[in-house]
């Protein structure tokens, strides 16, 4: 039963795009047609998927990372917020905002770091883990924070040159604060990293068969301790998107679930960091469409509409669990016991 | 046979491994020569593995010394036994299914050009010069989970050949091929060894021994029994030294009286867990009194055969009949209580629960029904005096019957399932590799307790890889390959090369 | 290791399986000194970070005994915290031994409290034998409901229970506070926020002194689950799932069902507590506290070990912590959120069992100690 290389031409499309990938056709054709109907609320509920989508993208590349190493990360959400609250922090003493985005980016490879202690060299089992950070998270932010302050100002759009004024396109991918851009690039360098370089090959082994890899000399602790910790960057990156660039201070509890919807667009996006942006945007759009029908006097009681995204997120997960041979890397989830 | 030229390539001294509570493996020295090819003969448990692991530094021994080409080396890893030139062929593959052969071969030692990026196309480039230097045909780019396990096989070897191995160690090579694959395996080694490779090369096959060693070391319990040579040995000499008593290698069983069809299979359709058709087209008839033995290669529908008779996995098409009633797709449950016992291939994953006791396994089958509960509760008392009955009666080795299932041995794991299947009344036993990784003794009673079932009108079906075991218990022999069965004959007209030709796919 | 078996013996120290008193405290010793050992690294830490903030543990620690156990209305507090706790602590217990990680027994605790709330206060003229437990039940079917959720799904999809329970707890949230701001909103003049009215007095669950008798229902409840997983045969089907689910399925049970069953009853329980909070300690549903309890649950379920009487001692340790968290805030300055790291210090902790073992030199555990759930992306 050896695989052909002469498969039907459909077939090997509908294997690279699938369910996903017709999806987003789907959008892109539906967005050009409101465009030419009202370019004006076009551009802006795209905008609004935009934003909404970053820290889910940054999100799922920490999921995925994780995942691809095989460890399961449901700590997400507490990265994100720790990262949230360190970095507005940094900001507010120092002023500073690009050293408050690194410290935000360390407290998530910090808890990253932690996770993989419980995971790898304790290991827990790593949804308890998970629990862990988050309730961590919880008491952590809450107990150090001291009401009212703010920081001087959030992070700026910078517009890129001729590009941005391309109509849909410009405004819609050139106009954004740095740290959008940067999660936008860091899909591309993690893809590359992934599935083009050694260290992707090497990664990805440990999460499908670790043995294998520890039988041809590859350190499956090692791997897993740094990836883990490079993954918690990505979420206290989304964390410091949020409060430096998306909204300009903290709240207690103000990631409200992203952490965990990253989940479902990892899923959903095959463990690939252009899938995963594939599935963010989705997301993004969906719930820019949901605030849009608010304003345009869709008479919704707002608890629906903040439901929305749980909602979607559920029906998603379930959804690909039925139509999708969505696979996650075989060894996730179970500690690596070396013997001997 | 001999080649090698008396120059000492490998060499281990007083090796010694402890493991808490089990078999220590004591003292062992071993020696292998350049270009020959040292067989290592053991039963199941017999500590063969864990010798190898050591070479291979997986493994790190308590206390000895190991020498490799002259210099004693001490291997933390099996990077450094790579890079000393020790390759392994593990019997359990270590390949990632989702990778393709040449990401599997250079993996851990990959050509990168710059910044990390890996060069896919030398790796190809250079597993299919491999393959073609060695006559191991594999197609770089296919990916691992599309091939065989013939194919898979050869993968490995060339992972080690990639690595420049000049010592190859083989571990039960020969548990997923066909007879005739394993003849050309044996040619294959022997073209290695004319170019300077040492092989050592497990088993607990003597035939096998006989056939392509030099020289064969003896292991019982872990400890070095002693070297003979195969020119001089037979195999029953090899058995003895191997198990350390007289041993019977015939099964004793006296003639079958079968009666008259208890299972039919019509012409069923099954598909995998990947949804490709595994059964294609399967029909198939055992009387009552009569062992039927199903041989095949690992792969080609067994499983999924098994798990369509059993309930465990739906007909798509045709029928299953037991003593006259149409089973097809009936329930495990439902099976169960048809008077199907099921010896299932993974005893520790499927047959047993591992963090039940003793006692709470031997009802598995049967919790639901008096004596073992009322009214949805259950009675305790009934569940332990079962549980101490049946471990009398099948001498199960364990000092409480509280003990977890998972402390036990695997013969003594083997026995509680058995125990538990034979306890409900049964028309139907279906055993599915058996005796897969027991030791000698408790392969001698699982073989028996087979036979007295046949012996009193039960119909079994036996699959199995081992052939020995396929031609010393059957009645009739039949092969399964490509989900069908290619041929069914009695058991005076088998053997292994005609066996062998029909695994294969080819007309005997 | 090996013995002629016809001498088989019951497992040592015990007498045909029974154990005497002696036997009886030292297991028990034995199987709560991980959690016992937890705990007080837990407070150790947690009084590193006080210090940390610049304040006194000591004066903190003494100020939390106080307001849990100091008085009668310390006591009352305490077990009122504790109450709900045993419910959820059950719920999740329960759920890990089928094999599933319950994390939304706080969206079925949300939802039993305000449909408890409903019933209580909606419907007039029952007497207390009617009305009360006829709230009750309605809170247990609508956390029966919510659990059911998903659990279909699990075993329909195989979407793994933890995001979807995550996902369905963010939807209580917003259900019952749309709930109570909405058709069941108290409209009375003198309410402006978004809650239920009072419930009616026939609905009520009384206390006796310091004890709620909710409390004493979840003691009832936790010998209920005690005996439906160990001595029914639902039970040995739950725990069979849950233990190995590849030799359920080959033993002939119907794994999908008992999943969903599972989840079921989980929900059941979880529901009941948020009932009881409504009906016996607080008298109405009002959105915006209780918001921890689903995973104070988690940490009482583990710090039990999953046993469902372990469940009430260690309900009671988390409420005093809860309860205590007042009086430590206003007497010795100390943000009430210090009980939430500790809170997390006591998961990770008796989670990480290897820390515990390696400091009080024990072996490895029984397997069927230990508490994995890698059933993450595995069919």
């Amino acid at each position: 039963m050896e695989a052909t290389a002469s498969e039907p031409v459909t077939k090997r499309i509908w294997g690279r795009v699938g369910y996903g990938g017709t999806l987003l056709i789907i959008a892109i054709i539906a967005i050009l047609v409101f465009y030419f109907i009202d370019s004006l609320q076009t551009e802006a509920v795209l905008a609004s998927a935009i934003r909404q989508s970053t820290p889910l993208i940054l999100g799922a590349l920490c999921g995925l990372l994780g995942e691809r190493t095989g460890v399961i990360n449901i700590g997400i959400e507490g990265q994100m917020l720790s990262g949230a609250f360190v970095g507005f922090l940094v900001s507010v003493y120092t002023g500073n905002l690009v050293l408050a985005i690194f410290a935000g980016v360390l407290t998530g490879m910090l808890l990253g770091t932690f996770l993989a202690l419980m995971s790898v060299t304790l290991k827990m089992d790593q949804i308890i883990g998970g629990t862990v950070i988050n309730i961590l998270a919880i008491g952590l932010t809450g107990f150090f924070y001291v009401g009212g302050l703010s920081t001087e100002g959030k992070l700026r759009a910078i517009p890129i040159p001729f590009l941005s004024d391309l109509p849909i396109v410009g405004k819609t991918f050139f106009n954004w604060p740095p740290l959008t851009y940067l999660a936008i690039i860091l899909v591309f360098v993690m893809h590359y990293v992934l599935f083009y370089t050694r260290w992707g090959l090497r990664t990805r082994s440990v999460g499908e068969h670790p043995r294998a890899a520890d039988t041809v000399g590859i350190n499956v602790f090692a791997m897993r301790y740094i990836n883990v910790t490079l993954a918690g960057g990505f979420a206290g990156l989304a964390g410091a998107f949020l409060t430096l660039e998306a909204v300009g201070s903290f709240e207690r509890g103000m990631t409200n679930g992203r952490g965990f919807v990253a989940l479902a667009v990892m899923i959903f996006g095959r463990w690939t960091p252009l899938g995963a942006w594939g599935a963010a945007l989705l997301f993004g759009l969906a719930l820019a469409l949901t605030t849009q029908f608010q304003f345009m006097g869709i008479n919704i009681p707002h608890q629906f509409t903040g439901m929305f995204p749980y909602v979607l997120t559920i029906v998603v997960v379930a959804l690909t669990g039925l139509f999708g041979h969505f696979r996650p890397p075989a060894a996730v989830g179970q500690p690596y016991e070396t013997e001997g | 046979m001999v080649q090698s030229n008396g120059k000492i390539v490998l060499e281990a001294r007083g090796i010694t491994k402890r493991f808490p509570g089990v078999l220590a493996c004591g003292d062992i020295d071993l020696v292998l020569y350049e270009g020959e090819i040292l067989a290592l003969l053991g039963e199941n448990g017999a500590g063969k593995s864990t010798l190898m692991n050591i070479l291979y530094g997986l493994y790190r021994p308590d206390e000895g010394e190991i020498w490799i080409k002259g210099e004693k080396v001490q291997l933390q890893s099996p990077r450094d036994a790579i890079d000393r030139g020790v390759g392994m062929v593990h019997q359990h593959f270590q390949l990632v299914e989702v990778m393709t052969v040449a990401e599997n071969v250079v993996l851990g030692s990959e050509i990168v050009r710059a910044v990390d990026r890996l060069d896919l196309r030398a790796a190809n480039k250079i597993v299919r010069d491999l393959s073609q230097q060695y006559g191991l045909q594999v197609d770089p780019e296919s990916v691992i989970e599309d091939l065989p396990v013939g194919t898979r096989q050869r993968v490995e070897i060339i992972k080690a050949l990639y690595r420049n191995a000049e010592i190859l160690i083989l571990d039960e090579p020969t548990a997923v091929l066909t007879p005739q694959e394993a003849n050309e395996l044996f040619q294959i080694m022997r073209e290695l060894t004319e170019r300077g490779v040492s092989i050592i090369f497990i088993t607990h096959k003597l035939k096998e021994v006989l056939d392509v060693a030099d020289r064969v070391g003896v292991l019982r319990r872990c400890q070095m029994v002693g070297i003979a040579l195969p020119a001089e040995a037979t195999e029953q000499s090899l058995a003895e030294m191997m198990v350390g008593r007289e041993v019977v290698l015939q099964v004793e069983k006296s003639e079958a009286q079968p009666g008259k069809p208890v299972l039919k299979i019509n012409d069923i359709r099954v598909c995998d867990v990947r949804e490709h058709e595994a059964v294609q087209g399967l029909s198939l008839e055992i009387r009552e009194g009569e062992i039927l033995g199903v041989a095949g290669v690992q792969g080609n529908g067994q499983r999924e055969f098994v798990e369509a008779l059993t309930g465990l996995r739906p007909v798509e098409s045709g029928s299953i009949q037991l003593d006259g009633q149409d089973i097809t797709n009936f329930t495990a449950r439902q099976v169960i209580e048809m008077g199907v016992a099921h010896i299932p291939e993974d005893r520790e994953k499927h047959g047993l629960v591992m963090a039940y006791t003793i006692a709470n396994n031997m009802v598995l089958n049967s919790y639901y029904e008096q004596p073992f509960s009322r009214h949805g509760v259950l009675n305790q008392e009934a569940i332990r005096e079962n549980g101490k009955k049946l471990v009398k009666e099948y001498d199960v080795r364990t000092h409480s019957i509280d003990a977890r299932a998972g402390s036990l041995s695997g013969g003594n794991k083997q026995k509680v399932i058995v125990a538990r299947e034979f306890s409900r009344p049964i028309k139907l036993l279906v055993a599915n590799q058996p005796t897969r990784g027991l030791d000698v003794g408790s392969i001698e009673f699982i073989h028996k307790q087979i036979i007295r079932q046949r012996d009193s009108g039960i119909a079994v079906l036996l699959v199995s890889a081992e052939l020995d075991e396929i031609l010393s218990l059957s009645d009739r022999v039949a092969v399964i390959f490509n989900g069908r069965i290619a041929s069914t004959m009695p058991i005076a007209e088998a053997s292994r090369e005609k066996l062998g030709l029909l695994m294969a796919g080819a007309e005997a | 290791m090996t013995t002629d078996s016809s001498s088989l013996e019951p497992e040592k120290g015990t007498r045909n399986g029974r154990v005497g008193i002696g036997g009886w405290l030292k297991r028990t010793w034995l199987s709560i000194r991980i959690p016992v050992v937890a705990v007080l690294l837990s407070l150790l830490i947690g009084a590193i970070v006080l210090i940390i903030a610049g304040a006194n543990p000591i004066e903190a620690y003494l100020a939390l005994l106080k307001g849990a156990f100091g008085s009668q209305v310390a006591l009352r507090r305490t077990l009122e915290k504790a109450t709900p706790l045993v419910f959820t602590g059950l719920a999740v217990a329960f759920a890990f031994k089928g094999g599933l990680f319950n994390i939304g027994a706080q969206g079925q605790l949300l939802l039993g409290a305000i449909v408890a709330a409903a019933i209580g206060f909606g419907i007039s003229g029952l007497p207390f034998i009617i009305h009360m437990p006829l709230a009750l039940a309605g809170g247990a079917l609508a956390g029966a409901m919510y659990g059911a959720i998903p659990g279909l799904l699990k075993a329909w999809t195989g979407a793994h229970e933890v995001i979807t329970t995550i996902m369905l707890n963010f939807i209580a949230i917003n259900i019952t506070d749309y709930l109570a701001d909405g058709i069941w909103k108290d409209t009375s003049a003198s309410n402006i926020i978004s809650r239920t009215p009072k419930i009616l007095p026939s609905a009520e669950i009384p206390s006796i002194a310091f004890v709620p008798i909710g409390f004493l229902v979840g003691i009832v409840m936790a010998f209920v689950t005690w005996y439906v997983l160990y001595k029914t045969t639902l039970g040995y089907e739950i725990r069979t799932v849950g233990l190995s689910s590849h030799a359920a399925k080959y033993a002939g049970i119907r794994v999908a069902a008992t999943i969903v069953l599972t989840m079921t009853l989980s929900g059941v329980l979880a529901g009941m507590g948020g009932a009881i909070e409504t009906l016996g300690i607080v008298g109405r549903f009002q959105p915006g506290f209780n918001l921890n309890l689903g995973f104070d649950g988690i940490t009482v379920a583990l710090l039990a070990r999953t046993n469902p009487f372990g469940v009430i001692p260690a309900a009671i340790l988390l409420g005093a912590l809860r309860a205590g968290a007042g009086r430590m805030q206003l007497y010795a300055g100390v943000p009430s959120e210090i009980t939430d790291i500790i809170a997390a210090l006591m998961l990770f902790f008796v989670s990480a069992d290897m820390i515990v073992r390696w400091i009080i030199r024990a072996r490895e555990p029984a397997e069927e100690e230990k508490v994995t759930l890698s059933t993450w992306g595995q069919s």
